[in-house]
């Protein structure tokens, strides 16, 4: 079974992507994100940021957003993990 | 008074419903999702109108010389015009609505969220660019001298007063959250898309609504 913030995260990438139910299912860690789906442009990534701040209760700030942290579904995975911490629920 | 263009559907029926659009960005993404509940209302017996904001679509205004409180007024200038019965204020559509109208607040959201999200996409494209900006720096230039966000030329009148905009709370408004719809907000959507589930259920919220 996935952890909450990996199910969490499909989901938000499922709406903004517009992607078919269950198609996020497929997603590895090496599924690459911004610079490789052109409809993620600026104005999507910081929509998609905003709504990771509010569903996943973390707070992003503007210097830890570069191109690595949305190279690909893994690092931002990694990224939402580390910021939810080690007590989130779910998330052992 | 300014005119402004409006999109209506209007058989001079009892129940009228003025819809407030979303903000900026997000108001290109909601206008199909818009127009297609309206025509779901149309069919249900309501009629509505869709205006442009000041500054915004086809207005002939500038949008640098808008504040949230010319909106305001704009909006309030509708109703009466279209002599609205309710009024439904969609995401950032909701800060503008006149307080004395029953009717909707669908998925609002506040000034501030909606400022942070225009930052952000303005710092990510300088960014690419090699430019490096703040939230804090862009934010404290747009209170003093006004600000291009995502293409959006604003005055520093509307940035300092937008961002402390929340939605007025009125016991006539009632809010309508994304869950009631199912699925996610349309509003997220890298691409504007439309999805008929959804606005049958917002538009049957309201018609239900409207006449009970």
């Amino acid at each position: 079974m996935r952890h909450t913030t990996d199910r969490l995260l499909r989901k938000i990438l499922t709406e903004v992507l517009a992607l078919k139910p269950g198609q996020a299912d497929d997603f590895t860690g090496e599924t690459g994100l911004f610079g490789h789906l052109p409809e993620l442009d600026s104005m999507a990534v910081a929509g998609l940021l905003t709504e990771m701040e509010d569903r996943l209760d973390i707070v992003i700030e503007d210097d830890e957003i570069d191109g690595e942290l949305l190279e690909s579904f893994g690092s931002l995975l990694a990224f939402a993990r580390a910021k939810r911490g080690p007590n989130a629920t779910g998330d052992a | 008074m300014a005119q402004e263009m409006v999109l209506t559907f209007d058989q001079l029926r009892r129940w009228r419903l003025l819809i407030v659009p979303a903000l900026f960005e997000e108001s290109n993404r909601m206008r199909r999702f818009t127009a297609e509940v309206m025509r779901r209302l149309d069919n249900a017996g309501v009629d509505s109108f869709l205006p442009d904001l000041p500054g915004c679509n086809e207005s002939l205004q500038a949008l640098e010389v808008q504040t949230p409180e010319t909106w305001r007024a704009a909006v309030a200038a509708a109703a009466v015009h279209f002599r609205a019965s309710h009024v439904l204020g969609i995401r950032g559509g909701a800060l503008l609505l006149p307080v004395e109208r029953p009717g909707w607040r669908y998925a609002p959201v506040n000034g501030a969220s909606v400022l942070r999200q225009l930052l952000r996409a303005r710092i990510l494209t300088a960014r690419e660019a090699g430019v490096a900006e703040t939230q804090e720096a862009l934010l404290a230039e747009g209170i003093e001298q006004g600000l291009e966000l995502a293409g959006y030329r604003l005055g520093a009148g509307f940035i300092s007063e937008f961002q402390s905009l929340t939605p007025a709370v009125s016991a006539s408004v009632s809010e309508i959250e994304q869950e009631l719809l199912g699925g996610g907000g349309l509003w997220l959507r890298a691409e504007p898309g439309e999805d008929r589930a959804q606005a049958d259920a917002l538009a049957a919220i309201v018609a239900i609504g409207i006449k009970s």
